[in-house]
């Protein structure tokens, strides 16, 4: 059981895909103007993730060493295009809105990145899980900086939901602040930068203050780590 | 090598941080009338806002950070900062405008990146930049000066169109700010811009009520007086030579070739209209964001004015100074790696 909960730590927390590994930062930085459009991706990423990672790892016996690339990313782009198709048929609004990122999804090095580092070693079930935690991880952050950006840019929270959750969900609409004049800068992509640089410095905010409270003696440390990948 | 200190006297210029903002703060003081005089009394409640609203961020964000207030706010720097915001954006701009940008330069711009000293960007810039592609509409809202007015905007006028965006008797700044002949009076960048893409002649372009002489009335006078004040800076060795006028002879240089080459807006008018002066004598020369050796700042003040005269005359926005400066800073590591000195007894001369 502690496999799983380390597994779902690392990818909602410590090991953050979006906060911390700072991958697929291409979509989160684009799409993420409004929560919806942040949430129909994390979605997608999400699904795709949890299907390449089992497949990865179900046929991990079976794909020579020296050809695992190759391989890895034809089962990536298969199930881009299965969630494409989907979002074709089922929310075409979104798909219409989302545009280039879904396809883009492939190059999502987080995706890649758990296929490679961890579903290529580990079981099936194992594999799933981290995908959903990862994905979770990622959607989570992509769904905060659409919020943030939204409210900021446009005053609004769940504009557009309708595109992808159906008619009924035009009554999420919350209008929060009514402005006269939008803030663009939230909207265009400076803002989704500074965005990202504010989340990540609270969520760094938390570690230290965590780390400060379990090692009460304040003893100096060196230039930690930004980035801290651990490929186990 | 054993490096020893020499017993003294030595070398000091005397010069504090605190000094060195208070001499270039002074130094504006004759741009700032000369702006006042012909745009209205909106200038001077602008600049109490903003230096207000720097104080305050300063104070915060230096309490967040557990640093001392006093001696890090009375250095001056941020008060600069709010001089230099309030003087770029348009005097009768609703009063968010400048607290939206003061708070962005001081806490984004400066403290996160570290405070007075690290800030890869000049604050001030930075800050306009953001209203300026966040709110266009409030941010190229300059009225005519005050003697082409319609009908002239008392002192209570302006305060309330700062602060509740419509004057007393309920006018907004779009009607307020027409000139005698009814059109709304944009500034002469601004202008020439919009003419010259109705395909106006360039002397259809520069003959209109708000053009006199060189660049327009009120601009040339309000460059003349910051030019004054960045030749008192230079007298005071505040600031080097280098960039300004690196910056001022690459504008001429590219403008002169312009107009030779059949362009619409000749060297006066480059060089005497927007922030073309503010901007080579208090803007560029930001200790902290320009480079800092003297070929590093010939280079750089050169590529300013390139920049600023391409922006001007191919882009999108009116002025191009704070564009220009921005992505000079970002040039500026690379610049000072290649330009570093030779140190006296280390290496070979080429």
């Amino acid at each position: 059981m502690s496999e799983f909960k380390t597994l779902a730590h690392e990818g909602l927390w410590k090991n953050n895909a979006a906060l911390v590994q700072l991958l697929g930062l291409c979509p989160l930085l684009a799409v993420t103007s409004t929560v919806t459009n942040a949430l129909g991706l994390g979605i997608a990423t999400l699904l795709v993730l949890v299907g390449s990672n089992v497949t990865v790892s179900v046929v991990r016996n079976w794909v020579p060493k020296d050809i695992r690339i190759p391989v890895f990313v034809m089962i990536i782009a298969a199930f881009v295009t299965i969630i494409e198709l989907l979002m074709n048929a089922f929310t075409f609004g979104l798909y219409q809105s989302l545009g280039i990122f879904i396809p883009l999804i492939v190059t999502n090095c987080a995706i890649i990145g758990r296929a490679e580092a961890y579903a290529s070693k580990n079981s099936p079930l194992l594999s799933a899980w981290d995908g959903i935690m990862m994905g979770l991880g990622f959607a989570a952050v992509l769904v905060i900086l659409g919020a943030m950006r939204e409210v900021i840019g446009q005053g609004t929270l769940f504009d557009g939901a309708e595109l992808l959750l159906g008619e009924w969900a035009t009554a999420l609409r919350i209008s929060i602040i009514d402005f006269d004049n939008q803030f663009l800068v939230a909207i265009l992509p400076p803002g989704a930068f500074l965005g990202l640089g504010l989340i990540i410095a609270v969520k760094n905010y938390f570690d230290e203050r965590k780390k400060a409270q379990a090692q009460p003696d304040p003893s100096p440390e060196k230039a930690p780590r930004a980035r801290v990948t651990s490929l186990t | 090598m054993k490096l020893t200190m020499a017993s003294s006297p030595h070398n000091h210029s005397l010069k504090s941080v605190n000094k060195l903002m208070t001499c270039v703060m002074l130094a504006c003081v004759p741009g700032i009338l000369v702006q006042s005089y012909f745009f209205g009394i909106g200038v001077l409640v602008q600049l109490v806002l903003a230096l207000m609203c720097v104080s305050a961020a300063e104070a915060a964000i230096l309490k967040v950070r557990n640093r001392p207030i006093w001696p890090t706010l009375s250095d001056g720097s941020a008060w600069l900062t709010g001089v230099l915001i309030a003087v770029s954006i348009p005097p009768l701009a609703p009063w968010w405008i400048v607290v939206i940008g003061s708070v962005f330069a001081i806490i984004i711009v400066k403290q996160l990146y570290g405070g007075l000293g690290f800030n890869l960007f000049n604050p001030a810039m930075a800050a306009y930049v953001l209203l300026l592609i966040s709110f266009p509409v409030q941010m190229t809202a300059w009225q005519p000066v005050n003697a082409l007015l319609a009908t002239p905007l008392s002192f209570v006028d302006q305060l309330s169109l700062i602060f509740t965006e419509t004057t007393q008797a309920g006018v907004s700044l779009d009607v307020a700010r027409q000139v005698i002949d009814g059109a709304t009076g944009a500034t002469p960048l601004d202008h020439v811009k919009t003419a010259l893409s109705q395909n106006m002649t360039s002397s259809e372009a520069m003959d209109n009520l708000a053009f006199s002489r060189f660049a327009g009335e009120g601009w040339q006078w309000v460059n003349l007086a910051y030019l004054l004040g960045g030749l008192y800076l230079l007298k005071a060795k505040v600031i080097n030579w280098h960039i300004p006028v690196a910056m001022l002879v690459s504008l001429s240089a590219c403008s002169a070739l312009g107009f030779v080459l059949g362009g619409h807006t000749g060297v006066a008018f480059h060089l005497l209209s927007g922030a073309t002066m503010i901007g080579a004598f208090f803007i560029a020369t930001d200790p902290v964001s320009a480079s800092t050796t003297n070929l590093g700042r010939l280079i750089y003040g050169a590529l300013i004015g390139l920049l600023v005269y391409l922006i001007r005359q191919f882009g999108g926005y009116p002025d191009a100074i704070a564009f220009s400066v921005l992505l000079m800073n970002m040039a500026v590591p690379l610049i000072d790696h290649y330009t570093q000195p030779r140190t006296y007894g280390h290496g070979a001369r080429k």
